[in-house]
């Protein structure tokens, strides 16, 4: 803290507000020069929304605080303008075009060129140069599309070179990389470092991050707690001890022990992935899910855990090479989204808006909309029963809002989703398969899905929870299930485990850098 | 006010008022409305009392009827998220094969009305067919159907104009006789009047009777009155203005059959099964997916729909010209999409009504007839008509994006970017509504 200009980056009390929520309130950053900065914290905690901040994807005005940069107050309007500044950020979804080749990518929206023809060979001539800084051997003239998603992080960070970064921000780089890209990619950004490149990191990966990080700045429920020195003494229990901050016991409700006979049985499920037919997304997955049990499947972003709920959920994703699918004991025949939800069986997508929800449409059109034949005489939707129905979940899921015939676009993240759960409810189901069911929304609304899970199980439905945050999944699940490159791993009881030990069967093969 | 829905109000309460005009989010199909009833009343001092003299709003409904019919097919392929340029070719071609089938093959009329429905039915099953089960952009299809079907209609045809029987004209395009006892109205459209508002009585009622017994909400009785009331003038208003025509002509047949389908497609679109797989297949085509909804089925019966609809149309017009001839259906698919949009449907798909689409056809249709009763040439009208479809979409589009269309809102917007903080931390608190 003594001198001010050793500090590249300050973000001073940054307060982000979306209709009903508060996702950043009064968060601080410091970011040295030429260092690798880490910011941890749960799914929804404000980490992306923080940089989306700072790049301009929600531009000055739109959000309460300062950013200094250089020492310079900076008000963002837009990404251009950000990356004027030399801060490029990567995001999750990596914004390549598939179509067009490694150098037409890098060189995408600031192509060299004299009145507007572009000189390819100068383009070709420094891409060689870029590839060999981020040690990529390929033909500058490939498609994107033919490239692995390792590689194409590798080219959207030369494409960053390109723009003369000073401030690299990853959000979350390695979550869909095997274990050797990972490393390679950290190796990359550490070798950065020394040419002076400063790095904001976003990753879910502690080890990782231990591995390369100078300092973490954690976030929790939107607001900035903590910034740690990595000095041999902060441990992964140390970050998780501040990323969660409160104790598991008050978050989650009693579990009930009353788990019944099995409900749903997978044998042997194998999925092929859509459009990479080497790929296989399952691999041989069997598991049951009992009445009354809440089952969790624990994996890293991209280890097939949607996938195969997806293809268990009437063939919705990818191609079924083999596999039964049991429900009460006996082989159910599901081809269609049709079949599934007639065999008792609901899906709530992670992907509310794009999924979950037609945002067109009114909260009590979307409650019965997976079910309409429940409330249909040949053919005709009775309209009365379809309004007694969604007050009856209106009140019972208590969703806030003045009336049922509002849109479901005006709600919040979490009465949206208990829009989804209703749905879903309304659909008579045995089986819930909830997939991220807690994903963006605030802690309130949080305590109010595991209150409705809870609820669910103890009427005797079998759910399937999949999820990405840990204690979520040890809180709420009575068994998990551990999920790697599509292949279940382990079946653990949820009573006795912990982090480590899940997260150990998440990723087998990164057991040796955590020690 | 109470949170207690279930009883039904007493009392005058002038809010109340808005009520009358149904639920929320229909009064933006009272703007279009409104649009209509000035268009109206604007040509109506324009060409001096002739657009809402009897004569002429028969000719009306007899001259225009395919476009309305159209619009109705049109918003329900726009809902889907597709869109339909074949309709005017597909009613040229069902219009000339079922002229030549009547005078070659001697079919009776009925035979060649029923021949033209089931042909309008196969073309669309052929499109529904490349839209659904190959995945191709129903823009391309009907695009390819555009060529395809007026390059048939003028080769069964052989560019020239095929005369149809005089049955077959008067059962799509007469007028009722005259029965009973001598008045100085048409006799038979009096009681279709009549027959119209006793069935908007026991429908609202019914209705009220039903939504009393299941203990849901109920509007004052004074609001359905006034609205059923209102209604029913508006109807008697009707009645009598085409009653009233010079002797020997009625409301005509293409009017029933329109005013019928119309009745039928509203139905099917707001209270039917697959009327809301059409809503939710064109809001979001994935979702509806997940919820079990069979987006292709979906697909291929809309397109089915539409070209059957198209059949129907080419029909009737080919009654009212009197033969079908290489020149009919030009341009039609443009008339009826611009309907569909002035009614308010959105290009993405997922928004739209039939009701909409039929003020928005009778919008078009009223600028035809009325511009060329003012001897507004071809070119102007043209002019204009692009015009009003610009100016009706782009209000429509502004009021999306203010909630409530201001001009001097939407330029504020455009000066201060800090004006959605605001909004967003006044909109908080009205989360927690109803707690009391």
């Amino acid at each position: 803290m003594a001198e001010k200009s050793s500090y590249l980056l300050e973000m001073q009390g940054i307060t982000k507000r979306f209709p009903g929520v508060k996702a950043l309130d009064s968060v601080d950053l410091a970011v040295r020069t030429g260092e690798i900065h880490a910011i941890c914290g749960e799914n929804g905690a404000g980490k992306s929304t923080l940089m989306k901040v700072l790049s301009g994807v929600y531009p000055a005005g739109t959000y309460e605080g300062e950013i200094l940069y250089r020492d310079e107050v900076q008000r963002f309007s837009n990404i251009a303008a950000s990356e004027q500044a030399g801060i490029v950020i990567i995001h999750q979804e990596l914004a390549l075009v598939p179509e067009l080749s490694i150098t037409e990518n890098i060189f995408l929206g600031h192509e060299i060129n004299t009145m507007g023809v572009i000189d390819w060979d100068e383009a070709r001539h420094r891409t060689v140069e870029l590839l060999e800084r981020v040690d990529l051997r390929e033909d500058p003239e490939t498609p994107v599309k033919y490239l692995g998603v390792g590689k194409q992080q590798l080219v959207e960070i030369a494409k960053a070179l390109e723009k003369d970064v000073q401030l690299l921000i990853l959000d979350e780089p390695t979550a869909a990389l095997n274990e050797r890209d990972s490393q390679q990619l950290l190796r990359l950004i550490s070798d950065l470092k020394q040419e002076g490149v400063t790095s904001i990191i976003i990753s879910h990966k502690l080890a990782e991050i231990e591995q390369i990080a100078d300092h973490i700045t954690i976030i929790r429920d939107g607001k900035s707690i903590e910034t740690l020195r990595v000095d041999g003494t902060v441990d992964e229990d140390r970050i998780i001890k501040g990323m969660v901050g409160r104790t598991l016991g008050r978050r989650f409700p009693e579990r009930s022990s009353r788990v019944g006979d099995v409900l749903f049985e997978v044998r042997d499920w194998s999925v092929q992935h859509p459009l990479d037919a080497t790929r296989l997304v399952a691999k041989n997955s069997s598991f049951t899910v009992r009445a009354g049990e809440v089952v969790g499947f624990a994996g890293l972003m991209g280890a097939g855990r949607t996938e195969l709920a997806m293809s268990l959920f009437g063939q919705s994703y990818g191609v079924k090479l083999s596999g039964e699918a049991l429900m009460h004991g006996k082989p159910a025949r599901i081809r269609t989204v049709k079949d599934a939800i007639r065999a008792g069986i609901a899906y709530v997508s992670e992907d509310r808006k794009s999924l979950g929800l037609n945002l067109l449409d009114t909260i009590k059109r979307s409650i019965v909309a997976a079910k309409l034949g429940r409330i249909s005489k040949s053919g005709v939707v009775d309209e009365l029963q379809e309004t007694r129905y969604a007050e009856e979940y209106r009140q019972e899921l208590r969703i806030k809002t003045p009336d049922v015939e509002t849109g479901v676009d005006t709600l919040s993240g979490g009465n949206q989703q208990k829009v989804v759960l209703s749905k879903w409810m309304f659909t008579q189901p045995d089986l819930l398969i909830l997939d991220e069911p807690t994903r963006g929304i605030d802690v309130g609304a949080k305590g109010e899905i595991y209150q409705i899970i809870r609820r669910l199980a103890d009427e005797g439905k079998g759910i399937l929870l999949i999820s990405s945050e840990l204690p979520e999944l040890i809180g709420m699940a009575d068994r998990i299930y551990t999920i790697f490159e599509g292949e279940i791993t382990a079946e653990l009881q949820a009573a006795n485990v912990d982090q480590e030990t899940l997260m150990r069967h998440m990723a087998p093969m990164q057991k040796g850098n955590a020690a | 006010m109470s949170a207690d829905t279930t009883t039904e109000r007493r009392g005058f309460n002038p809010r109340d008022i808005w009520l009358i005009f149904g639920r929320r989010g229909s009064l933006k199909q009272l703007g279009i409305l409104g649009a209509l009833i000035v268009i109206i009343v604007v040509f109506q001092i324009w060409t001096e009392g002739t657009t809402l003299h009897p004569g002429n709003v028969i000719n009306l409904v007899q001259a225009y009827s395919f476009i309305l019919l159209l619009s109705v097919g049109m918003v329900m392929v726009i809902i889907t998220g597709h869109i339909d340029l074949s309709v005017g070719s597909v009613a040229a071609f069902v219009g000339i094969m079922v002229a030549t089938a009547m005078r070659d093959w001697g079919l009776p009329w009925w035979a060649g009305i029923l021949l033209g429905i089931g042909l309008g039915a196969a073309i669309g099953a052929f499109q529904g067919f490349w839209v659904a089960v190959i995945g191709i952009p129903a823009f391309i299809v009907t695009l390819a159907g555009m060529m395809i079907w007026r390059g048939a209609q003028q080769f069964v045809g052989q560019a020239q104009t095929i005369a149809v029987p005089e049955e077959f004209r008067y059962a799509l395009y007469g007028f009722m006789p005259e029965v009973g006892p001598a008045t100085p109205y048409n006799n038979l459209t009096l009681l279709l009047g009549l027959l119209a508002v006793l069935a908007l009585f026991f429908f609202q009622f019914r209705s009220r009777a039903k939504r009393k017994k299941m203990h849901a909400a109920l509007e004052p009785l004074w609001v359905t009155l006034t609205r059923t009331g209102l209604v029913s003038a508006a109807i008697i208003w009707a009645t009598l203005l085409f009653a009233s025509g010079r002797p020997g002509t009625s409301f005509p047949f293409s009017g029933i059959i329109l005013v019928v389908l119309i009745a039928l497609y509203t139905f099917i679109t707001s209270r039917t099964q697959f009327g809301r797989h059409i809503y939710a297949v064109g809001g979001n085509r994935r979702a509806a997916e997940l919820s079990g909804v069979n987006s292709r089925r979906t697909d291929f019966f809309v397109m089915m729909n539409m070209s059957t609809l198209a059949g129907i149309a080419g029909m009737l017009w080919a009654a009212r010209a009197g033969a079908a001839g290489p020149g009919d259906g030009t341009m039609w698919e443009l008339d009826a999409i611009a309907g569909v949009f002035i009614g308010g449907a959105a290009v993405a798909g997922g928004i739209g009504t039939v009701f909409g689409a039929v003020i928005g056809g009778l919008v078009m249709a009223l600028l035809n007839n009325g511009l060329q009763l003012v001897g507004v040439t071809t070119d102007r009208m043209q002019i204009i008509k692009g015009l009003v479809l610009l100016v009706a979409v782009g209000i429509d589009v502004l009021n999306k994006q203010q909630g409530r269309f201001s001009f001097i809102g939407a330029m504020m917007a455009r000066l201060s970017s800090k004006r959605a903080v605001r909004e967003v931390s006044e909109l908080s608190p009205s989360q927690n509504t109803d707690q009391n």
